[in-house]
């Protein structure tokens, strides 16, 4: 899908020629978290440039089933739309992803139909239709230490200097919107039972830093609970549905590297 | 209530930089914060921002210092903020830099290790730091950090998911907390507090498209407003110049992209159909570099959008619609990258072309609100024990913002406001009301509104009235503003707020409803659209963001004032305040030559180009040094292409 090819010559964005007059979008529906989940199905009309927020939001509008039921207007949670804050994020015809960023034009080409289905993540508590709640992850920042321990907030001068090359890769982990993509298509992770590659890489983020460093072991302890690094089965998904391009996979190897020493040598230290 | 050291309790509204900021000072200073926002605070709009933080480190030897930046932000801001504060916020922007360089913040940064710095709009020197082109994000990100550590010492606590209804005053109209509603559930609950920060950002959604977040609507600004808290310059909205159009948003693409080469260009001719790559330079038109020699692409924004805005209207639009290039193609891909990597993907994931390889297409979008809630020098609004800071407040940016200034405005007003916040609510007389009933008696007043939206019934959808006010407010109340287009405007969100009344919320589930919520902040989009409508037909000038070709130029003698609304039920209430002008005189703005625009400096040109890092030059450089120099002569011997409406 990507315009350039990476050799500097300019590709054409393939584009759907023959659009169907109509889409149809089955969304996966709930009422509260305690009640079944079920499906209805939507028509819209095809227009050009439609993402599936304003999908969503043409649904909205006029809450009628493809069969002519009147429904009550599905649910999903959106703020940013430009996929960066996070919050859209829903599984798209068995792929979980942003729904802003998802470009109905892009998903009719990859399907070769007319059809998309929307669910819900399915590893967090499913709030109502597409909603889910995402808070055990700000917990796993919390848990990991996920932040500098600074002296105050006061004027103390500029912080330590850097080079290109450990800024660019804190870069690369700092961009993390907490959208749980990653934990979505973990095998390993349910009920909330491994801490995750999104905290992992906060870990690393930190522990990469100079003034990080001198609280590293607090991060690497956090690692080596049940929940820990060491349930990391190694399937690479995470990796692979990263919105952000995080180098997921590189910080968990990294930071099992530390944990394994930190564990082996730590008492040493203390 | 009181459970701390000197038992006060501050709640703050708003979860994005401002608001982080003050959270994050009060509960430093050993105080409990009520911490509130609609949205996990890390998912707030502050997280959009792209291009960087202004603040004049000068590591770059340019002699760049704090009162040239309080200049140039005054001089952007067409002379209408009020100085003290924002000669305050630029001597403090240095240290703000550092704090967050403290915090962790993957700064981009100079072979020496030093945190670089980059051009913006409205300024000739390297001034804004920057993390790739995700400076909002990362800084976002690491307020939140810090606030969560505290959160987890058990200092602040966060509700989020929880939306601000309306203020708890007494009857000597004092504020003495607020009422907020459960997004799932709908409960409505109490927040007693001492003092309370408003910090909930702008209110693009009155526009429906803009390039802000969707939980930008400005309700809970609304709802102070009509509770008695002033609102100042409603009038003076951003219009960015280069968004991406799209169909549920306006995406921005940041100034950085212009800071780091970026050229706007349309073909000269405007029936020309080739792509972009096969024009060539000399058939081009670079009308800003053409008309602004001295700043060419970073002139302000008002400037630019106006010019874009124009050049369009004028017929020289892309294949005639409403667009112009935004051209970086000349700057080798790999220096594209790195500097301005987010906002390309971004470009790329929505459009579909690279902007490495083709040029962009954009036009202007409704970005920022320069106006917001009335406050004094310390973020104090004229209700005692509420104060405002970030972009729901009205106080640095005048009538135009430039581009860089909103994140360092949004931590400086956070930071000002919880001091004087914490020095408001140790001195405050509490007067019983903890115990007189004044929130269980808002509490009911704002079930009862719930209980009548709910039953609401009629053919009427409020999506729809959303979309009508979006489309009127876009037309009129943007660029260009005439008075008969701005009394149809008011005339027109009269009609829109009959209509809601038999408007149903058309959903039988609460749980977790988007609509209930939705129809209180469109009740308070449709009385703050009245205010910035009715400030624009009052304000007879041009200023900043507020042009009218029927009054083009800047009246001071007249219109030297802020606009002050004040809410009744019949109509806003207008006054004006004389403008505090103590430390620069005001001058017109001038952007094509460097002396004029920076005559305050005492001697613009002697700061020297540095050029940039990383900003090398495919081709074309030639070309554009050549017709730099020749329009330079034509301003100086001729000043034709002064800035229209400022002569």
């Amino acid at each position: 899908m990507s315009a350039a090819n990476g050799n500097g010559a300019v590709a054409e964005k393939e584009t759907l020629d023959n659009p169907p007059q109509v889409i149809k979008v089955n969304i996966k529906r709930r009422e509260n978290l305690d009640s079944q989940q079920y499906t209805e199905t939507f028509e819209i009309p095809y227009r050009r440039n439609l993402n599936i927020i304003s999908v969503l939001m043409d649904i909205r509008k006029h809450p009628v089933t493809a069969d002519g039921k009147e429904t009550t207007p599905p649910v999903w949670d959106m703020n940013c739309l430009e996929q960066v804050c996070g919050i859209c994020t829903m599984v798209i015809n068995g792929r979980v992803r942003q729904s802003c960023s998802a470009l109905v034009d892009d998903i009719l080409i990859e399907s070769g139909g007319n059809t998309i289905d929307l669910q819900p993540m399915t590893k967090f508590p499913n709030v109502r239709d597409l909603k889910v709640d995402r808070n055990p992850m700000f917990d796993h920042l919390k848990k990991v230490h996920a932040w500098i321990e600074l002296d105050g907030s006061y004027d103390l001068g500029p912080g330590p200097k850097t080079s290109q090359e450990v800024q660019s890769e804190r870069y690369a982990y700092s961009r993390c919107m907490t959208c749980g993509c990653c934990l979505e298509a973990c095998p390993q992770y349910h009920d909330d039972n491994y801490i995750g590659p999104q905290a992992i890489a906060q870990v690393r983020l930190f522990n990469m830093h100079p003034t990080g460093k001198n609280t590293r072991d607090d991060r690497l302890e956090a690692l080596m609970d049940d929940d820990g690094i060491a349930n990391c089965g190694n399937s690479q998904n995470c990796v692979q549905v990263c919105p952000m391009g995080l180098p997921l996979t590189r910080a968990i190897y990294e930071t099992n590297r530390e944990v394994t020493v930190h564990g082996l040598f730590g008492w040493l230290r203390k | 209530m009181a459970t701390t050291n000197n038992g006060i309790k501050i709640a703050v509204v708003g979860g994005g930089l401002a608001g982080l900021a003050a959270a994050m000072k009060i509960a430093e200073a050993g105080h409990e914060v009520d911490l509130l926002s609609v949205v996990p605070v890390k998912r707030s709009h502050s997280v959009c921002a792209q291009g960087g933080i202004n603040g004049a480190v000068n590591t770059k030897g340019e002699g760049d210092s704090p009162y040239k930046h309080f200049d140039d932000t005054v001089y952007g801001g067409d002379f209408l903020a009020n100085q003290p504060p924002v000669e305050k916020m630029c001597d403090m922007a240095p240290e703000i830099i550092y704090l967050f360089d403290r915090m962790g913040v993957p700064f981009s940064r100079t072979k020496e290790g030093l945190m670089d710095f980059r051009r913006f709009g409205g300024t000739l020197h390297h001034r804004t730091a920057f993390a790739g082109a995700s400076t909002g994000q990362q800084l976002l990100y690491a307020l939140d950090e810090q606030v969560r550590r505290y959160e987890s010492e058990g200092k602040v606590n966060k509700y989020e998911g929880w939306e601000m209804l309306s203020l708890v005053m007494d009857d000597h109209q004092v504020c003495r907390g607020l009422i907020a509603m459960n997004l799932q559930t709908l409960e409505l609950k109490a927040f007693a507090a001492d003092a309370v920060i408003m910090a909930t950002g702008g209110p693009g959604l009155i526009w429906g498209k803009s390039t802000n977040s969707q939980v930008c609507t400005g309700s809970a600004v609304s709802a102070c407003y009509q509770q008695g808290a002033k609102y100042a310059n409603g009038e003076f909205i951003q219009v960015h110049p280069t968004s991406i159009p799209g169909e549920d948003k306006l995406r921005l693409m940041s100034e950085s992209a212009r800071g780091e080469g970026g050229r706007v260009w349309v073909p000269r001719n405007p029936g020309d159909s080739r792509k972009p790559q096969d024009i060539p330079t000399g058939e081009r038109l670079y009308f800003l570099e053409e008309k602004y020699p001295a700043y060419g692409n970073l002139v302000p924004r008002d400037i630019a959008t106006r010019e874009i805005f124009q050049t369009c209207l004028d017929g020289y639009g892309i294949n005639g619609e409403n667009q112009v290039y935004l051209d970086l193609t000349h700057i080798p891909a790999e220096t594209l990258t790195r500097k301005l990597g987010a906002i390309l993907e971004i470009y790329e994931m929505f459009v579909g072309d690279d902007p490495r390889y083709v040029p962009m297409r954009i036009f202007p979008g409704v970005h920022y609100s320069m106006g917001g809630m009335w406050v004094d020098f310390d973020q104090r609004t004229n209700v005692p024990g509420l104060l405002a800071a970030g972009e729901c407040d009205y106080s640095i940016h005048g009538a135009n913002r430039l581009g860089a200034n909103s994140l360092l405005s949004c931590v400086y007003g956070g930071f000002v406001a919880a001091p004087s916040a914490i020095e408001y609510a140790t001195n405050v007389e509490r007067n019983g009301s903890e115990t007189n009933g004044i929130h269980a008696a808002e509490l009911k007043r704002q079930q009862e509104i719930n209980d009548s939206i709910i039953k609401r019934e009629g053919k009427e959808n409020q999506y729809k009235i959303h979309e009508e006010l979006g489309k009127i407010m876009t037309e009129n109340v943007t660029v260009i503003r005439y008075n008969d287009k701005l009394k149809e405007t008011d005339e027109k969100i009269l009609e829109l707020e009959d209509r809601l009344e038999k408007a149903s919320i058309n959903d039988s589930n609460l749980w977790a409803t988007m609509a209930l919520p939705q129809a209180r902040q469109l009740q308070n989009m449709l009385k703050l659209a009245r205010v910035i409508t009715l400030g624009a037909l009052n304000r007879d000038e041009s200023r900043g963001a507020h042009y009218k070709p029927e009054f083009p130029d800047r009246n001071d003698e007249e219109w030297l004032k802020t606009t002050i609304a004040e809410f009744s039920e019949e109509s806003p209430v207008f006054s004006y305040e004389d403008v505090d002008i103590s430390g620069i005189e005001p001058r017109l703005r001038d952007y094509s030559s460097k002396s004029k625009a920076a005559k305050a400096n005492g001697n613009g040109s002697e700061s020297k180009q540095v050029p940039e890092q990383g900003h090398e030059q495919k081709k074309d450089d030639e070309n554009r040094a050549k017709i730099t120099n020749e329009d330079k002569e034509t301003i100086t011997n001729g000043e034709s292409f002064k800035e229209k409406h400022d002569q």
